[in-house]
This record gives structure tokens, C-alpha cells and sequence, in this order.
């Protein structure tokens, strides 16, 4: 059987102003949040993107779902081309697509009941009303692990683990095939991210979800993903199946990325030979020519600066974009 | 002689809906040059305790009980002039947000020099050159422009090494980080990570290092202490923690995140530690892992355990431990004494 895909993104870009003019002029330079992106994850299939800070992996998955209009390129979700749907032609979609947002403290509204949360989008889509609706609620609350009698509570009642919980059960209310997970872990302590990343396994299994799990913790994301996207300022460096990319990393950028994650053994971590990359990632707005990774990469060349690099399959979908594999 | 003891700390906040036992009697010790690794929780006691000792806790909250000595003076009973005279010249701290630990007014060269001039007494041309060797040490480019700057002209990871310049500046014998790398991205913390293991080397500071991060404790820290609930619950070299472990909460903590050796056929699922910490309002009077505890008898629910010695220098909290527990532990019961 063919996987079906389930996300197709095509030289997708996304670009913000960053200067604009005085009045009513054009802007006049552009944030290059995601830069020219084509990727796929089919369905059942989870992604792992990685990058540093500002590399625009949150952008990709914000400008995926159609939370962000894209500037250029193209979006196809589960077979349609999504890329210039209006709203109304994307709200019986939006039922498909869901967000787990990162900082459970933020995402909740704090003058809602967990019901009316987890509630709201089940209203928006006129799912199930009254006891029906409850009770949908409530085998919610269950499915990620919480009583089903939480739900005349408040948000501020419940710990960070717990909020976390009902972000996803208010991602599950409208029965989603695709999830972003925006670091859905990453401000929750240690031995709580395992609660939640068992959940959403369990969940995956059960459900036949697709994920976009974006996040910037290494060892985590080899964990839960299938595939591993890695990001540099708006391009994608590397991408392949999990295993490919963290065992034959191409990139130099993987490399060092990898090199630099800290391991939880202290034999390993005094073995580990770091790549310790120079400097900062440059700024996204005009960034320098060439591939934009040629300033911090020990391998940089004379043709590095020439053209900026496109995605190339070494075999296997392992594809990667980088000058010393043309 | 030990660079810093501290005996049965306990520190408390005073809020309007009660008292909260962060730190409830812990004790530890440095030598000169140790990196020590103090690695729990939110809210497990570890930021609290050092804040402790620097004199630094807010103004709901206080030293209770316990002495902390630095060389040979107890500085629990310093006033807070003789603490001001300590802290950024003998004892420094770098704290986790470089964005909001330096002042926007100021610019990079007064923050380092301020130091200087209020300690050592050096003046203004000798600050700055002091300043700029500092912030030459800590791999900052082009220093002589940089000086000149503010904090928001420099980017998350320079900030954080104008940070370590500034708490180095003085030539404290001990630097408190406290989350140094929380807030860096990975190619970044390696570069921070790098150069203070290398400014240790070279400087011959002592460090506490506290996290949440194992791996950031694997790669820089000798000695460890894990904190929960207030209380420390294993403390011993490194190697000991990591492959030695004789807590359950150590363990439950190694569990808990991945290895990213494994391959995605071999993979298991992560065991996470169940439940939720204590809440410090009303600390259990047992052990406080108890209640999430896989191998909690009886007694655990009743006192908190004593320090059972493991080796030489590695001490676990734990009743497991003991030659009579009626369970037997994770690690077998051949180890128990």
C-alpha cells in the first residue's frame, strides 16, 4: 500500500514585513520566516522538526494549518490545495487540523471552565449539544488521562501536566487527523514530558494521527518522530527518516546540531566529540546569499556563496541541501 | 578546608495563605574547583537554596534554621552590607535569563566594570581594561565595540557570555548558575558549556550548577546533588548517579527521557514517574516521593529517610537502602547495608 499523504508543502513561503515605509507604502524588507519549504508527512507519520530559535519551524507549522496566509508556494492538506481557500471554505477542514500549543499557562483561558474549553470548538463545528456534548467532554477528559468530573473546573486549578492534558483534549474534541504539536513539552518538568509524550503515542496508535511535532530537545524528538525535518533560518537543511538523519546525519548543520545535544550519561558526554559552531544564527531579514549556513560551517566553499542550495535525495528520502553532496 | 558547607539550610516564605517549606534541611559541602550539580524540579528546593546562600531571597522569605559557611565564616549571620560585599567579589551568580539579568539603561563595559570599581577599588581606565580582557576570555568578538554597546545589541548567547564575564570579573572563588543554558538554544549552550568548563580550568573557580537537564549535568558536573521536595535525596560523584543510582526518583528520573542512541525498532516507551510533586504548604511527613513511589513501604510514609552511606561519598535518602526494608529495591537487595 502507498502511503497516503497527509501535508504536502511546495517551495512554501512565508515572509513578514519587517520595515515598513511611512503611511501607506510597501514594506520595504521582509522576514524570511520560511524560505521556498517542500515537504511531506502521510498520514499516520509523525515529523520532528528541529532548529535553534527563530529558524521558522513554528512559522512552517502555523502557515500549514492555514493560521498564517502563505506568501507563495503551495499547501495541499489530506489531497486539497488549501493554499488560497478563504475561511469559509476552510472551516469544515479546521476540524481535520489541530494545534497543541507550547505553554500550557497561556493557552487556557483562564475564565473558562475546562468544559467550555475543551467545549468550544465542538460549538463552533455544532458536534453535539447538551447531554451528549457532556458526556463527549467528559470521555475526553478520560482519554488523556484526567476525571471526567474536572470539567466544571478552572484552568488555574490544575498543574502544568495537567493543562497540558487538556490542550490535547481540546485538540481531540473535533476527532483532528492532524496535529501540530508546538513544543508541547518543553515547559513542563522532566518527569511530567513523559506523561505527555506517552499520551500522545498512545493516542497516535489508537486514533491513526499524523503529527507535526516541532521542538528543539534532540533526544525527544528522534523519540516520537518517524521523520526528522532540520531547520536553518527559514530553509530546510536535512530531512529524512528519524533513524537516517541522527545515525548518517549529511548536513554539517545536523552534525553540529547533534554533536551539541547534551546526553543524559557522563561517559557518552565525555566522549562525544562536540562540534562547537561559531557565532550566532544570522538574522533572518535579508539573510546573506548563498546558502545561509556558510558563515558558521567548517566545510564552506567557494560555490557555497554562489547559489543557496536546493534539496537533494541522497537515496532512500534522505534528502539534504548542501553544496558537498551536488 | 572546605570552600562552602551548608548545614541543615531550611528556608521558608511567608505568604498571606501560609508558610511555605521550600528548602527543608538540607546539607552539602564544596571543596576548592568542585563542580557541583544540583538537579530537581520546579519547585524541588534547588534555586531556593541557593538563593539562600547568597543572601538573596525575596522579601517573603527566610533562612529558618541551618548555618551556610564559605571558607570559615558563617555567612547566615552576615548583615546585608557584609553580604553586598561578598556577593559579585567572592561568591557570584549567573542567572538563567541573560535578556532580563542586565540592565537595558546600562551599557555592556559600566555592568562589568561596576563590580570592579565597588571592590576591588581599581580605577576607571584600569575597570576597562579589565573589562575588555574579560570579555575577550569569554569569546566575545570585536570586544573594544562591544563594551561600548547595550544589552539589547547582543543576541541571547553573548548575553549570557557578558553575563559570565561580569561574574567572573571579580575572581569569585564560587559562581552559582542557575540555569545558565535554560534559555540557549543547543548549538549555543555547547559554546556556553565549553567555555565555562574551560574558564574553570583555567581560573580555578568552583561552580554550583543548578538544573533541570541531565545532560547538561553529565557533561560538566563531578559531584551531584538531586533535590525533591525540598529535601536533597541523593547526593554522590556523578558517575555514581548516572550508573549507580540508589534512588528511586534518580531512577525515575533517568526513565524518563529518551536515549537517543536507540534505534525506532527497539523502541520503548518512556516510563514516566506518575503523579504530581508535593505541595510544600503541608510537605508530607514522610519521604516526599512517597506517594509517587513504585517501592514505597510503610515507614516512608511515616518519616523522611536518613542518608544511608552507598560509598565513600555517594549517600542516598532512601529506606531502600536499609538491610531490613521489607521491598526489595531496583538496584537488588545484595546492596543493601
Amino acid at each position: 500500500m502507498n502511503p497516503k499523504p497527509m501535508l504536502e508543502l511546495e517551495n512554501l513561503r512565508m515572509y513578514f514585513p519587517a520595515k515598513t515605509g511611512l503611511g501607506l507604502r510597501k514594506p520595504t524588507s521582509f522576514v524570511k520566516a520560511v524560505d521556498r519549504v517542500t515537504l511531506t508527512i502521510n498520514a499516520g507519520e509523525t515529523l520532528g522538526l528541529v532548529g535553534e530559535s527563530g529558524c521558522g519551524k513554528t512559522t512552517i507549522g502555523r502557515t500549514a494549518i492555514r493560521l498564517y496566509d502563505p506568501t507563495g508556494g503551495r499547501i495541499k492538506f489530506d489531497g486539497q490545495d488549501i493554499t488560497r481557500m478563504t475561511r469559509k471554505e476552510l472551516k469544515p477542514l479546521r476540524k481535520s487540523m489541530q494545534m497543541i500549543f507550547q505553554d500550557p499557562y497561556a493557552s487556557l483561558n483562564p475564565r473558562m471552565t475546562v468544559g467550555d474549553i475543551i467545549g468550544e470548538a465542538i460549538d463552533i463545528h455544532g458536534l453535539y449539544t447538551g447531554a451528549e456534548r457532556t458526556e463527549v467532554i467528559a470521555g475526553l477528559l478520560e482519554r488523556v488521562g484526567l476525571a471526567g468530573d474536572h470539567i466544571n473546573r478552572y484552568a488555574h486549578e490544575f498543574s502544568g501536566g495537567q493543562r497540558q492534558r487538556i490542550g490535547i483534549a481540546r485538540a481531540l474534541a473535533v476527532e483532528p487527523k492532524f496535529i501540530v504539536c508546538d513544543e508541547p513539552v518543553s515547559a513542563l518538568d522532566v518527569s511530567i514530558q513523559a506523561q505527555i509524550i506517552n499520551i500522545l503515542e498512545e493516542l497516535q496508535e489508537k486514533l491513526n494521527l499524523t503529527y507535526l511535532f516541532i521542538a528543539h530537545d534532540l533526544s525527544m524528538v528522534k523519540h516520537i518522530s518517524t521523520h526528522i525535518g532540520v531547520m536553518y533560518l527559514g530553509r530546510l537543511a536535512e530531512h529524512g527518516k528519524a533513524d537516517e538523519v541522527y545515525e548518517n546525519p549529511k548536513h554539517p548543520y545536523t552534525r553540529a546540531l547533534l554533536s551539541a545535544a547534551p546526553v543524559a550519561d557522563p561517559d557518552a558526554a565525555q566522549a562525544q566529540k562536540r562540534i562547537i559552531l561559531e557565532g550566532d544564527i544570522p538574522s533572518p531579514i535579508d539573510p546573506p546569499p548563498g546558502c545561509r549556513f556558510k558563515g558558521r560551517c567548517a566545510y564552506a566553499m567557494g560555490k557555497c556563496a554562489e547559489g543557496d542550495p536546493e534539496l537533494t535525495d541522497l537515496g532512500g528520502g534522505h534528502k539534504v541541501a548542501c553544496s558537498l553532496y551536488v | 578546608m572546605k570552600l562552602l558547607q551548608i548545614i541543615n539550610l531550611h528556608t521558608s516564605f511567608f505568604t498571606h495563605i501560609g508558610e511555605v517549606k521550600a528548602v527543608r534541611g538540607i546539607s552539602l559541602e564544596l571543596s576548592h574547583g568542585g563542580v557541583l550539580g544540583i538537579v530537581g524540579e520546579s519547585g524541588c528546593g534547588k534555586s531556593v537554596s541557593m538563593l539562600s546562600v547568597t543572601g538573596l531571597l525575596a522579601e517573603t522569605g527566610k533562612i529558618t534554621e541551618g548555618q551556610v559557611i564559605f571558607e570559615d565564616r558563617d555567612i547566615t549571620k552576615y548583615t546585608d552590607k557584609q553580604m553586598a560585599r561578598l556577593r559579585g567579589n567572592e561568591i557570584s551568580m549567573i542567572f538563567q535569563d541573560p535578556m532580563t539579568s542586565l540592565n537595558p539603561l546600562l551599557s555592556i563595559g559600566s555592568q562589568l566594570t561596576e563590580h570592579l570599581i565597588k571592590h576591588k577599588r581599581v580605577t576607571r581606565g584600569e575597570a576597562r581594561k579589565r573589562a575588555l580582557d574579560m570579555l575577550r576570555l569569554v569569546g566575545i568578538p570585536d570586544a573594544e565595540k562591544r563594551i561600548n554597546q547595550y544589552p539589547h545589541e547582543f543576541s541571547g548567547g553573548m548575553r549570557q557570555r557578558a553575563m559570565i564575564a561580569a561574574s567572573l570579573i571579580c575572581r569569585p572563588k564560587l559562581i552559582i548558575a542557575d540555569e545558565p543554558t535554560t534559555a540557549l538554544d543547543v548549538t549555543i549552550q555547547a559554546q556556553i558549556l565549553d567555555l565555562m568548563k574551560d574558564l574553570r580550568a583555567r581560573l580555578d573557580t568552583s561552580i554550583i550548577l543548578i538544573t533541570h537537564d541531565l545532560g547538561v549535568v553529565a557533561d560538566i558536573c563531578s559531584r551531584v546533588a538531586v533535590m525533591y521536595g525540598g529535601l536533597i535525596v541523593e547526593l554522590g560523584p556523578a558517575r555514581d548517579i548516572f550508573y549507580h543510582s540508589r534512588h528511586p526518583y534518580t531512577l525515575g528520573l533517568m526513565k524518563s527521557v529518551p536515549n537517543p542512541r536507540t534505534k525506532s525498532a527497539a523502541k520503548e516507551k518512556l516510563k514516566p514517574i506518575d503523579g504530581q510533586p508535593p505541595d510544600l504548604f503541608k510537605p508530607p511527613p514522610g519521604c516526599p516521593f512517597a506517594p509517587r513511589c513504585d517501592y514505597a513501604m510503610k515507614i516512608c510514609l511515616r518519616a523522611p529517610s536518613p542518608f544511608y552511606k552507598i560509598s565513600e561519598e555517594h549517600d542516598s535518602a532512601c529506606f531502600l537502602n536499609d538491610r531490613n526494608a521489607s521491598v526489595t529495591a531496583p538496584w537488588g537487595k545484595e546492596g543493601q547495608s
